[in-house]
């Protein structure tokens, strides 16, 4: 039976002042209702393009050079899609297997349909354990929750650990991209931020330096804490693992070190098998960052046995579903959910290139994000992220999972433009905020052109028209004469060209 | 409502929404066994210690090579030359053993309490975790690490220098080999870790640093069990 | 090169642009009235890659809910040839040696490259002209910006990614600039002509057309 509720969802963006450790305080709000404006001003800023340029250039070219052989890469993504794909067609089986194997292991397994959800469940454990700090490996889905503002506005200190994330967290910023989240910060910004927020901490730009500053703040942190939070990259349901995939350590720490561990995910993040680790394993980092094997794959199985001296004696799993179920109801977006946040897609997207990650104002930014966002947070107030795509196809082409991203982008752009009564191809169910990004001027011009263009006298008459009322084209054509010459009918249209030809010929 | 309340109603509506979508069209289980077998085999000319050992390097593991009877005297090389003060191991290991004969009792910290007891002492006064590994993957360079009560997982992880013993004859492929032969699905560990090199970061203007959260340098006894060429 | 060419009347728009911004119930209507422009078994050629990619892989799509439209759709679609790859790999194009020494940069349709393997063939089709050197500009597989609605909806974006393309295309030296989809061309070359550039984006069809003129010349 299909759930009857709309899942009411207030979203993450409520805009609130960072509760940074260290005392900063920036207000940060960031919505992707300001896309518009926000890349206006990013396209505008020489030193953001520049930056982003040169990292998503040096990421591209990393990457290439493990998949140069376009085969073996067709053949290793294609295993990879398969078990994304595989793991999805059974879904709900290897949710309810997981649930059962983590249970028996002994960990506390956690629902969440909302982001209010997931941090009640994380609020209760720290309100059970009297913990006044928390240590969290990266997790866009802890992100994605506002775990971090929510905790500290209970008097809870939530501490990123991941060095990019600690970086931007005593900053009061927020990540621009998603495996690396500080790049639109400099070696001099990192130095201030270090100085002003990191007591006794020198002023260096030496990076060397910088990251030792860094390591010895957050080991004091890590001996600390009573929880450590972590996302997941897989979550294996034959044998009840975690799997953690990172260079730094940090994430081995929140998860050896503090005596609760809460690990929290969205829910489509199960696979079946144990061995179905390997292939994507093969393609992540090289994906992502262009290495062959990260430092660490931490698989977690359970929490510390009998006899063991270290590890969590008490382990949580968290699986959150904002949105997600949306994207799975319906078959033509169930892909969205194969993504294994890689992030190449940003890398190689040419509006993400220039507009940077914060420009979308959502956990998610860039060609992923825009087919994300809209199943979090609804169509509407998204309504301008799947359109920010020329539909190059860069995206599709490296995701090491083959999601159709051009295709989902354009299946967003249907939806928002159609209830369900208006579209050809009408969901099952109507998504949150179908129809709402219709402007009927929109639709009148389609139509219109509809009319002309499937009436072929009409059109004969128009083109007949066009070149002979070419000096009527107005100047200013919207968005188009921003940076080009208007656009004007020929002066002799192809159609008469032909007529002259035949005439000639006859 | 309280907590248990709300996971249920939230595991049902989920359950619910999951189970009430169209089942789609079955996908075939993967066979990763066969994409192995079909894909390229690595290279003629390089035998799988040899492709171990540059793939470790170029991650920045420093290989130590030795045979079977000198390793003990390999290892008390490298404590020498690095100048370690205070080493953290497993009682009742083999390396245990070995070191216990080799070095003073203040030298060696034996970590057999709780973590909680020992966390000041492991982050703070200890030079190199030394461990055990149960094999390499000669693909990407790196160490399978089965932590046990006697080799707790932070024993690689806290102190600054990690160094492991790996057996040369215990070398795979590929994680997937390992994997197999290994049947971890039949019998996971609290933890299981793939470990290539010392812990890194690229996070501040993509320059490479090492030694962000974990072990600053990684040193690998390789240690051939060959007679012969312990010989050499 | 011994090919008649027929040209259908009342044909209009592939849908392309209804079809990518949202719009395909408008995009099928408009694609549907021109089903039975093509009945003779004879080749389609489209000289705009991103136009040819809509016929070939996107029709047989729109009919999905009725057999017969789909038919007919696949069959055009069976049909569809970019017009480079026609003259190249179909009319084997090759001028005689001896053209006058152009550098020429080369711009693909990213649709195009991808859906209809234009890149390949737009270098082949250079390769046959004898006098003509490629060259390879910055990044140059990235898109121009045009992405149809997309300039008019994200103008700052669209016009960051034309302007980039200008200038690395610029940096090359090059004589000419070729293309062989009519989207990128208008993109490209209404923002030349903004930027007051006297370079000016050429169709591959117009360039080819304007070698084998100059040479029938040499030659005569």
């Amino acid at each position: 039976m299909n759930a009857p509720v709309v899942i009411e969802r207030p979203g993450p963006a409520t805009p609130k002042t960072a509760g940074a450790p260290g005392g900063a305080h920036r207000e940060v709000h960031a919505r992707p209702e300001d896309f518009k404006q926000r890349s206006h001003e990013s396209v505008n800023d020489p030193h953001l393009r520049s930056s982003f340029r040169g990292a998503m250039d040096f990421l591209i070219e990393r990457r290439a050079v493990h998949f140069s052989d376009l085969v073996a890469f067709e053949t290793l993504r294609k295993l990879g899609e398969q078990v994304r794909q595989h793991a999805l067609s059974k879904l709900p089986e290897l949710l309810d297997q997981l649930e059962a194997k983590l249970t028996e292991l002994g960990v506390h397994v956690h629902w969440a349909e909302t982001p209010e959800d997931a941090n009640r469940i994380f609020l209760d454990i720290a309100q059970r354990h009297e913990a006044k700090l928390m240590v969290k490996g990266k997790s866009m889905v802890s992100e994605e929750i506002e775990l971090n503002h929510v905790m500290a506005d209970h008097g809870i200190e939530c501490l990123e650990t991941d060095m990019g994330e600690y970086i931007l967290q005593l900053d009061g910023d927020r990540p621009s991209h998603i495996i690396m989240p500080a790049i639109h910060k400099t070696k001099q910004d990192v130095a201030e931020i270090f100085h002003e927020h990191i007591a006794g901490a020198p002023l260096t730009d030496d990076v060397n330096e910088l990251i030792g500053i860094g390591r010895k703040a957050l080991r004091e942190k890590f001996g600390a804490a009573k929880i450590g939070v972590s996302g997941v990259n897989f979550m294996v349901a034959e044998t009840g693992s975690i799997v953690l995939v990172e260079n730094e350590g940090n994430g081995r720490l929140c998860t050896s070190v503090p005596d609760v561990h809460i690990a929290i995910t969205g829910l489509e993040k199960v696979i079946d098998k144990l061995e179905h680790v390997v292939p994507l394993y093969a393609l992540l980092p090289k994906s992502a960052t262009g290495q062959a094997v990260t430092t660490y794959l931490n698989v977690i199985t359970g929490p510390r046995r009998e006899g063991e001296r270290d590890g969590p004696r008490e382990m949580h799993l968290v699986l959150l579903d904002n949105g997600r179920t949306q994207a799975y109801r319906e078959e033509r977006f169930r892909a969205t959910l194969q993504c294994i946040r890689c992030g190449a897609c940003m890398n190689h997207c040419p509006v993400y290139t220039r507009v940077g990650g914060l420009s979308y104002g959502t956990t998610y930014p860039g060609p992923i994000g825009s087919i994300i966002s809209p199943h979090l947070v609804g169509l509407k107030s998204t309504r301008d992220l799947p359109t920010a795509s020329s539909l190059c196809g860069a995206c599709g082409e490296v995701c090491p999972v083959k999601i159709p991203i051009p295709e989902m982008l354009m299946k967003l752009r249907e939806a928002g433009r159609h209830s369900i009564t208006q579209s050809m191809t009408p969901p099952t169910q109507a998504l949150v905020g179908q129809g709402e990004v219709r402007a009927i001027s929109e639709a009148m011009a389609w139509r219109g052109w509809r009319v002309l263009y499937s009436h072929a006298f009409l059109y004969r008459l128009f083109a007949w028209f066009a070149p002979r009322l070419r000096w009527l084209t107005p100047a200013w054509q919207g968005g188009w004469t921003k940076s080009r010459t208007p656009l004007k009918p020929a002066p002799k249209s192809l159609r008469d060209m032909m007529a002259d030809r035949d005439k000639r010929r006859r | 409502m309280n907590l248990q309340d709300h996971d249920k109603r939230a595991r049902s509506a989920i359950f619910s929404r999951l189970r009430g979508a169209s089942a789609g069209k079955p996908v075939e289980t993967p066979d990763v066994a066969a994409y192995f077998r079909e894909r390229a085999q690595p290279a003629a000319g390089e035998s799988r210690r040899e492709r171990f050992m540059r793939n470790a390097s170029n991650w920045r593991a420093e290989i130590v090579e030795c045979g079977e009877a000198e390793w003990p005297a390999r290892l008390a090389d490298v404590i020498a030359r690095k100048n370690l003060q205070r080493i953290a191991v497993g009682r009742n290991t083999s390396i245990g053993w070995t070191l216990s004969a080799m070095l003073p009792a203040e030298r060696l910290f034996w970590y057999e309490q709780d973590l909680a007891e020992v966390k000041a002492e492991l982050f703070n006064h200890i030079d190199a975790g030394i461990t055990t590994t149960i094999g390499g993957v000669a693909e990407t360079g790196s160490l399978l690490l089965w932590p046990t009560p006697a080799e707790p997982r932070t024993l690689s992880l806290i102190p600054p220098l990690h160094i492991a013993l790996l057996f040369e004859d215990q070398i795979h492929e590929t994680l997937f080999d390992a994997m197999r032969e290994h049947q971890w699905a039949q019998r996971m560990p609290t933890n299981l870790l793939l470990v290539t090199g010392p812990s890194k970061t690229a996070d501040i203007q993509r320059m490479l640093v090492y030694g962000a959260h974990g072990p600053k340098e990684l040193v690998i006894l390789l240690v051939s069990r060959k007679a012969q060429e312990a010989a050499l | 090169m011994g090919v008649t060419v027929h040209f259908p009347r009342n044909q209009t728009c592939c849908g392309q642009p209804a079809y990518t911004t949202g719009f395909p119930e408008e995009a099928r209507k408009v694609a549907a009235a021109q089903l039975d422009l093509f009945p003779e078994d004879w080749p389609i050629i489209v000289p705009s890659g991103s136009c040819g990619g809509m016929l070939k892989h996107h029709w047989p799509k729109l009919f999905k809910d009725d057999a017969v439209l789909q038919a007919k759709a696949d069959s055009l679609a069976e049909r569809t040839v970019e017009f480079t790859d026609y003259v190249v790999n179909v009319l084997g194009l090759q001028l005689p040696a001896g053209g006058k020494p152009t550098k020429v940069a080369l711009h693909t349709s990213c649709s195009a490259r991808r859906e209809m393997g234009t890149l390949d063939i737009g270098r082949a089709a250079l390769g046959r002209l004898p006098g003509v050197e490629l060259v390879i500009h910055d990044h140059e597989s990235e898109c121009c910006g045009f992405g149809g609605t997309f300039s008019v909806k994200h103008p700052d974006i669209s016009s960051a990614m034309a302007s980039d393309k200008l200038e690395s295309i610029r940096k090359t030296g090059c004589d000419a600039l070729v293309s062989a989809d009519c989207g990128c061309l208008l993109n490209l070359n209404g923002s030349l002509a903004k930027r007051r550039d006297t370079l000016r984006g050429e169709h591959i069809a117009t360039f080819i057309r304007s070698r084998m003129d100059a040479s029938t010349e040499g030659t005569a």
